[in-house]
């Protein structure tokens, strides 16, 4: 009895776990359940830089405003299918956001492709450099571009399903939230088979394993890179539109997330494809818990994100799920 | 007019100097770093607390900037610069995002009506363009000598040997980690007199004019003009500063859009990469080593132009 009392705090809870701990404990819990459908956007985002390193190890920098496009599009299909935000939420609303998601995958798979036949493809023998800096600018004339059209203002996306609250314990959950993530974890598991299981998927992890050697084994490069650059965009374009939900539609909402999704997809290993599922879903976590956790206030909580990058890149610059790579002469 | 061309002067004089720091560690050592804008936000809230909150004269505060912004870019260099090509440009551009950030939140308004620069008496007030222009472009002038003399130097050869190929600089004796750290000091403090500047000239501080944009638009300019030329960097300056006046320029403030210079940067940037990138002037390679006459230099440069690409895909690694 002696041992188990000094096991109780003052307020008679077990283990020194105060009321006061309890309620701290379900704050973290929320947070957390907050980081996993933050998470799940990244995942998505990041698959789409990660397949495209693993194939022509250069970073799309571009990536991210595909995201806003693929967001613009299915905000504005939407929109035009239901009359926007007087419209009740109902089964209409429903088919309309799935025709809404499709429509915009299709479309920003095109752009992907599109802006690789122009502005990369050429520089594939290139210089290091010359690619990145040219999806700086291809990243640029879309932003500034869908400033230019949509102007600055930012939007909101309205909900196509009832979205009340629901409570588990002292937990609240919308049911966007849950949407969120099983839409990722659809795509995800979609992805993950295909790239597994099909012909074409098979061609694409050879690419990325030895371009040269894959060509000589009658794999058409350049197909399976178009096909990297159409799914990855068609990905970005589901995370555009699952994270307008949260985050509004303006024209610069892509370069943050798409910013913070490569930094999931490094931390998970880049090049990986589980690696950028988990990196995702560790960065959304961390980046809820973090600034709370550190006592920082909350408009830190994107220097929380690229701290880790730093640590994660100065520590296994591989990522959790990489290959350690050596360099040869 | 004649105002927006002083305005120019001005802008493409702060941005020839950041891109001469830029031009010292991507173009001389072949390090691509994104966070040119963080050093000039250090540079400029340096300066702007001495001068408010000390009291110290600009010119005082000016080294003061250069070596906090120095000793900024020692310290995330240290770790940071172990990192190779794009994963250095990764580390640098959350670097850049993270002193915004705090910036940001240790500051949100910045700071306003700081004390005017003073030369033997003179006050270097807003209103007076030609003296900021003047003053603005002695430093110019002074860092192309002192870049220019760099590349010539030593510790500029080591740089370019380790831009070449790190490890066969290695493998010559050359300190490959000291070399890219120094170069990488060298430009972060440029880049902090950049911003000591751009604050005796606007006298106020704002943590949203540092944002990634104007460290794309520093790369842009080095990319633009030719990497590893000082000369290049300053005629990519203009063109910047240019494409960013022009719709006062040509008085069409309202057909144009606000948005079409950051398109035209992009257009900019793919079309160099595309047809160009070796930029405007190219790189003026290094005397050393390259036994071409200036005549046989011009007729590669404009007669010959397969021929030097052909050379710059048997550079790659």
């Amino acid at each position: 009895m002696t041992v188990l009392s000094g096991g109780l705090s003052p307020s008679g809870s077990l283990l020194f776990i105060s009321e006061k701990d309890v309620s701290t404990i379900s704050l973290y819990m929320q947070y957390i359940v907050n980081g996993l459908t933050l998470g799940a956007i990244y995942s998505l985002i990041a698959l789409g830089y990660t397949m495209v390193y693993g194939i022509l190890k250069f970073i799309n920098f571009a990536h991210g405003d595909i995201l806003m496009v693929g967001a613009f599009i299915g905000l504005l299909i939407y929109n035009a299918l239901t009359g926007g935000e007087a419209a009740a939420p109902g089964a209409w609303t429903i088919i309309a956001f799935v025709i809404a998601t499709l429509v915009s995958m299709v479309a920003c798979g095109l752009l992907g492709m599109l802006i690789e036949r122009i502005a990369y493809k050429p520089l594939r023998n290139a210089n290091r450099l010359a690619p990145l800096l040219s999806a700086i600018g291809v990243s640029f004339i879309l932003s500034n571009g869908a400033a230019w059209i949509f102007g600055t203002k930012s939007r909101r996306f309205p909900y196509p399903f009832e979205n009340e609250p629901i409570h588990i314990g002292s937990i609240t959950i919308t049911p966007h939230q849950i949407v969120i993530v099983a839409v990722s974890v659809l795509m995800m598991i979609l992805l993950a088979s295909f790239v597994s299981r099909t012909r074409m998927g098979k061609a694409m992890r050879a690419a990325s394993l030895d371009q040269p050697t894959s060509m000589l084994m009658g794999i058409n490069v350049n197909k399976v890179i178009s096909l990297t650059f159409a799914l990855g965009s068609a990905l970005a374009a589901v995370g555009g539109i699952l994270a307008s939900f949260d985050f509004r539609v303006y024209p610069s909402m892509g370069t943050m997330t798409g910013l913070k999704a490569f930094v999931a997809a490094v931390i998970g290993g880049i090049g990986n494809i589980q690696g950028a599922m988990l990196g995702g879903i560790l960065l959304g976590i961390l980046e809820a818990v973090g600034a709370p956790l550190l006592h920082i206030p909350n408009g830190m909580k994107d220097t929380v994100a690229f701290a880790v990058l730093i640590i994660v890149l100065l520590v296994k610059p591989d990522g959790i799920l990489g290959k350690n790579e050596r360099e040869k002469v | 007019m004649l105002n927006f061309f002083q305005l120019i002067l001005i802008y493409a004089g702060i941005y020839a100097i950041m891109a001469i720091g830029q031009n010292c560690i991507t173009g001389y050592t072949g390090m691509l770093s994104l966070c040119h804008a963080g050093f000039f936000c250090i540079g400029s809230y340096a300066t702007a607390i001495m001068c408010k909150t000390f009291g110290l004269s600009f010119w005082l505060s000016l080294p003061v900037a250069a070596i906090a912004t120095g000793l900024i870019g020692l310290l995330i260099g240290i770790p940071t610069l172990r990192l190779k090509g794009d994963y250095l440009c990764i580390a640098t551009l959350g670097l850049g995002e993270i002193i915004r950030n705090i910036a940001t939140n240790l500051n949100p308004v910045g700071y306003n009506s700081i004390p005017r620069a003073s030369l033997f008496g003179y006050q270097f007030a807003s209103r007076n363009k030609v003296a900021f222009i003047i003053l603005i472009w002695a430093f110019v002038l002074i860092f192309y000598v002192l870049f220019q003399q760099l590349a010539h130097s030593r510790l500029g050869r080591a740089m370019i040997a380790v831009r070449e190929d790190e490890v066969a600089a290695q493998s010559n004796g050359i300190n490959v980690t000291k070399y890219k750290i120094s170069s990488f000091v060298l430009g972060a403090a440029v880049g902090g007199i950049a911003g000591c500047l751009q604050t005796a000239y606007t006298l106020t501080v704002q943590p949203g004019s540092y944002t990634f944009m104007v460290s794309v638009m520093v790369l842009c300019t080095v990319v633009l003009g030719g990497m590893g030329n000082a000369k290049a960097v300053i005629l990519g300056a203009f063109i910047i500063q240019l494409i960013s006046y022009l719709p006062q320029l040509t008085g069409l403030t309202n057909v144009i859009p606000a948005q079409a210079k950051q398109i035209i940067y992009g257009l900019l940037l793919v079309v160099m990469m595309l047809c160009r990138p070796q930029g405007i002037l190219g790189r003026d390679r290094f005397r050393y080593g390259d036994p071409r006459t200036r005549r046989e230099k011009l007729h590669d440069f404009f007669i010959r132009p397969a021929g030097k690409a052909r050379e710059a895909r048997h550079e790659n690694p």
